[in-house]
């Protein structure tokens, strides 16, 4: 009973926070005054006068996808130099020493393209000047780049033989300076107040109240090692700028965790109340984003129905996986040993099951990626969810900004097939689509699938690949699959267990992680220069609408069933595979 | 616009929003969260007569007989050391599958170790969460029924009446948010605290 209200409670507030927000980023995006100009607007210009920008400048796509490339480039050397240099760089109280090459490459390329899969842990592995400066810049540009290049389409959908999309620098600071920071404050602010760390000391050492005992390896003067038992008498907490960090991870679809394990660590995520500020945050922005676009287009009925498909699957999934957790296992069950054998492995009590599923399938929904219970030791089909939910190419809300374009490139091809069907040349918002939208489309589409496929695939033939499993067998295999699925949908959640810190592991993800995001991004810019060009065409009675529960459930059908061609024999050799197993 | 002029723009931007987002921001929010949630901010640490017990966020591992117990804990000992190089205890998640011959073995154990220090409850059905690790390998909290399961057992070991230990679980005890959001949820480490003496309030 409580289950149930709490799984609809949280989506109830989701719709109710989102379509709000929808309105004030479109209102903010198209330059209009809002409730907080009068604080912002200042800091906004100074932007703009320090770096010389005349705000009413407007780019053609191919210009604004320069300058977004280059924008990210940088990025992603500066944050690569920033993990390597580490060491003698300030702010480092624990003396973190630089990380290795591919680590830092993979860091990089995973920060910058909004996945934050992380083959580290945060308190064993980074400064806090690496945290600030490099992982805390990345969480608020990277998202601002979504909305940047969502709102370039829209207007390219919006706007009527026009050329320019857009223009860059305006779209990055008006997103970063009125929409993420305020927001990012605010939550940081509920965070601490439940106990989130946020502050500059070293680690802390403790009195264990119960001594613990553990051997300790020592090598003698002869080369010898021996094994002897020690005392246990102190214990550790790291500390550290984490609720800053913490706050945008979660709004900016990025998800890389202050700690190793993210939002089930306690100070990262100590009480219910911090839990439901930061998972509201998981899916408010790319929920926004629906409503924005249909502003945006001057047709909020067309943002509803793209809403009303991704909140239809997320409904689906929240259930389906709910089923499954609350069912647990029989291994778990013990033959009526164990009292209501909810399968609670790698869950925090203050959670339980309903607040776990429901951050394990928003934040996979959203390509957020960040935990607040371990997806390794879900139920078979309970840790089939999110992996399926990334491996639709993250179009469930999906990332900031780059989940509404994703889905428009679905959108595109519905459109397309279902005019094939019907004989009518495709027309979408009043615009034809035609061959090159079409090419465009197909890339946005198929980006996920082939780089999680050949990724994974390459992965199992390399006999190195076994090392890394905290598992074995069929769920080994969902190991290295979920690796793959989290990369391509630029998700960032991963079934733990699994060491990703090899030089393999870390260079091939980082390549997947870096052609999900650039391929959809750039082939989104050349349709929305196409279509900025293109006349708009009278209503007919042959056009199909885009905004009525048809297509809805149309648009939903073409989703799934790209998903499911792409990757049912995978899924059935890992999860489908292992939940009969589980069953004996 | 040269591709050279874009370049430097590109870069000039990304140093405005390194200032911005990584300086500016973390700062801004440490003030504030200095000023207005100084204890939260710093770890919430319980630390009575000059002694850090530890956070009240952060699970420690507890075997006595005359404590109450939490999740079970892989403790790390090898991650942290302190100055002198001695280990320092940690935690971290088991990320194994709940539905493998390998879980099955460890929890037919855990619930054999807990039935053998538990001879007064019987073949009442253990508690799932004091069989199962947590998603931080640190949770600090159990369900009110495990506390309950333990009740017996922490009486007959300590100088505490059965209901003077329900007394002290039910003060360490916290409800669902709004009766509604999150589970409700003992503190391990206050409640031992509080047998020990140490913690008075």
């Amino acid at each position: 009973m409580n289950a149930g209200l709490q799984y609809g409670l949280y989506l109830v507030l989701l719709v109710v926070l989102a379509w709000p927000l929808g309105k004030y980023l479109f209102k903010v995006m198209n330059g209009d005054r809002v409730l907080l100009s009068p604080v912002l607007h200042p800091l906004e210009k100074g932007i703009y006068r320090l770096l010389r920008i005349d705000e009413n400048e407007d780019m053609g796509w191919k210009r604004y996808a320069i300058v977004c490339v280059l924008f990210n480039l940088f990025g992603f050397l500066a944050l690569w130099a920033m993990q390597k240099l580490q060491s003698v760089l300030p702010l480092n109280p624990e003396g973190m020493p630089g990380t290795s090459w591919h680590l830092g490459f993979n860091t990089a390329a995973s920060f910058m393209t909004n996945t934050n899969w992380q083959a580290y842990s945060g308190e064993t592995t980074l400064s806090y000047f690496t945290q600030m400066l490099g992982l805390c810049v990345q969480n608020c540009v990277s998202p601002a780049v979504g909305i940047a290049v969502m709102f370039a389409l829209i207007r390219g959908l919006a706007r009527v033989r026009k050329h320019g999309v857009g223009f860059f620098y305006t779209d990055m600071v008006r997103s970063v300076v009125y929409v993420l920071m305020p927001l990012a404050l605010v939550l940081a602010m509920v965070q601490t107040s439940q106990g989130v760390i946020q502050n500059f000391s070293g680690h802390v050492e403790y009195q264990l109240l119960e001594p613990v005992t553990a051997s300790v390896e020592t090598e003698l003067d002869d080369g010898t090692t021996v094994t002897r038992e020690v005392e246990v008498t102190k214990g550790y907490i790291p500390m550290g700028p984490a609720s800053s960090q913490i706050a945008i991870k979660q709004l900016g679809t990025n998800g890389g965790g202050y700690n190793g394990l993210n939002s089930a660590h306690p100070l990262e995520n100590p009480t219910p109340l911090s839990n439901l500020g930061e998972m509201l945050a998981l899916l408010l922005i790319p929920a926004a984003c629906c409503f924005a676009f249909g502003y945006g287009v001057k047709d909020k009925k067309q943002g509803v129905a793209i809403f009303l498909a991704m909140f239809i699957l997320l409904v689906a999934a929240v259930g389906f996986g709910a089923l499954s957790e609350h069912a647990g296992t029989p291994q778990l069950a013990q033959g009526g040993a164990v009292a209501n054998p909810v399968n609670m492995e790698g869950k925090e009590t203050r959670f339980g099951i309903p607040t776990s599923v429901t951050w394990a399938t928003w934040t996979t929904a959203a390509s957020n990626g960040s935990v607040n219970s371990m997806h390794d030791s879900y139920t078979p089909l309970g840790g089939l969810v999110p992996m399926l939910l990334m491996q639709l190419g993250e179009v469930v809300f999906g990332g900031v900004g780059c989940g509404l374009y994703g889905m428009i490139g679905f959108v595109i091809l519905t459109v397309f097939i279902v005019g094939l069907m019907v004989g009518h040349t495709p027309e979408y918002l009043g615009k034809k689509i035609e061959a090159r939208e079409m090419k465009m489309a197909v890339l946005v589409c198929l980006a996920t699938p082939v780089a999680c496929l050949i990724g994974a695939g390459i992965a199992c033939m390399l006999p190195s690949t076994v090392e890394s499993l905290n598992n074995a067998g069929a769920h080994g295999f969902s190991e290295v699959l979920y690796a793959y699925s989290s990369g391509a949908g630029n998700n960032g959640s991963a079934f733990a267990g699994f060491n990703a810190n090899t030089p393999f592991l870390n260079v091939s993800i980082g390549l997947v992680m870096i052609f999900v995001r650039f391929v959809p991004m750039l082939a989104t810019l050349a349709i929305a220069g196409s279509m900025v060009e293109k006349k708009r065409i009278a209503e007919s009675a042959g056009t199909l609408s885009t905004s009525n529960g048809m297509f809805v459930f149309l648009l939903i059908f073409i989703v799934l069933l790209v998903g499911a061609l792409s990757f049912f024999p995978a899924l059935a050799l890992g999860p489908i595979a292992e939940h009969f197993l589980m069953l004996g | 616009m040269k591709t050279f002029n874009m370049a430097g723009k590109a870069l000039a931007f990304l140093l405005v929003m390194t200032l911005l987002c990584g300086v500016v921001y973390p700062l801004v929010t440490t003030g504030f969260a200095q000023l207005f949630f100084h204890k939260q901010a710093n770890g919430d640490l319980i630390v009575i007569d000059g002694v850090n017990y530890g956070s009240e966020h952060i699970g420690q591992q507890f075997t006595q007989m005359n404590h109450l117990w939490g999740r079970p804990m892989s403790v790390d000992t090898e991650s942290f050391t302190d100055e002198a190089g001695n280990p320092l205890a940690y935690g971290w998640a088991s990320n194994k599958s709940p539905a493998g011959d390998e879980q099955e073995a460890v929890y037919a154990q855990r619930v054999a170790a807990i039935r053998a220090a538990h001879p007064e409850m019987g073949v009442t059905p253990v508690p799932v969460d004091l069989i199962t690790e947590s998603g931080s390998g640190l949770d600090p909290e159990i369900s009110p029924e495990a506390a309950e399961y333990q009740v017996k057992r922490i009486a007959a070991n300590t100088d505490w009446t059965e209901d003077e230990v329900r007394e002290i679980i039910a003060r360490y005890t916290t409800g669902r948010l709004l009766g509604i959001f999150g589970e409700p949820r003992v503190n391990v480490l206050k409640v031992n605290l509080a047998l020990d003496g140490i913690l008075k309030e």
